[in-house]
């Protein structure tokens, strides 16, 4: 059997796949926004908060941050297990990854929703 | 009889290996500086929903965050930011590619790797000129 540590990969095709799946959806955000930004009337304070206030936008947004943080995840744990190899310090870095991670995406809701 | 020339093996992935003794081929770099991109880029997001959050926050903020911008030394760290974002959005597709198995022989790597690194530098110098 294989030694399956509990700071490994969730040995799957998930992470994997979810990986790749939302930089397609960011992707695609990205293409979105650098377009509407590019190709609309100067960037004032007004434009800009016309721009996030509205709920497409919102949405949109939100999405890309969901994406974004599982992105980060999967991308993050493969920098540490192929750099760091102490299974505790491992994973005391993994715990304060998803809680940046967290932190991130709480703060990105609030920002959208203020 | 032991004229065979003695290699000096095996090699190690020492920090001087890496900088001296081994050449690392285009498509490594483009694979290295999408990890390094993409850690940097995972380490700025604290700064960057800052700066968000600033230019949301009132018109004040906002020309706070205008003026912000405009010092050196933040504006580097922004173009940093932008090709950072860029090198992974490019080299991000051409994993893509890769997973398809499209481009995976030898010439077409190379090819597409250069066109990685040169489309990223020339997105951060278009964006760099659009934002200032």
């Amino acid at each position: 059997m294989v030694n399956r540590i509990v700071v490994g990969a969730h040995y799957g095709l998930r992470d994997w796949l979810a990986q790749r799946i939302t930089a397609v959806i960011m992707a695609v955000y990205s293409v979105i926004l650098a377009v509407v930004l590019l190709t609309g009337t100067p960037i004032s304070y007004a434009v800009w908060k016309d721009l996030f206030s509205q709920g497409w936008m919102r949405v949109a947004t939100l999405l890309f941050a969901a994406s974004l943080a599982w992105h980060m995840w999967v991308g993050v744990r493969d920098i540490l297990m192929d750099y760091v190899k102490p299974t505790g310090l491992r994973l005391a870095l993994q715990t304060v990854t998803l809680l940046t991670i967290a932190a991130y995406l709480g703060w990105t809701v609030q920002i959208l929703w203020r | 009889m032991n004229a065979v020339i003695k290699k000096n093996r095996p090699k190690f992935l020492s920090l001087p290996a890496l900088l001296f003794q081994i050449r690392l081929p285009l498509p490594g770099w483009v694979s290295i500086l999408h990890r390094a991109s993409g850690a940097l880029l995972f380490l700025a997001m604290v700064w960057l929903l800052f700066l968000l959050d600033r230019s949301l926050a009132s018109e004040r903020d906002f020309e706070f965050v205008r003026r912000y911008a405009g010092l050196p030394l933040v504006k580097l760290s922004l173009l940093v930011l932008i090709w950072a974002y860029c090198h992974h959005f490019c080299a991000g597709i051409r994993y893509l590619f890769l997973d398809l198995d499209r481009g995976v022989d030898k010439p077409a790597a190379r090819a597409t790797s250069y066109a990685v690194l040169g489309a990223s530098l020339a997105l951060t110098a278009y964006f760099g000129m659009k934002l200032w």
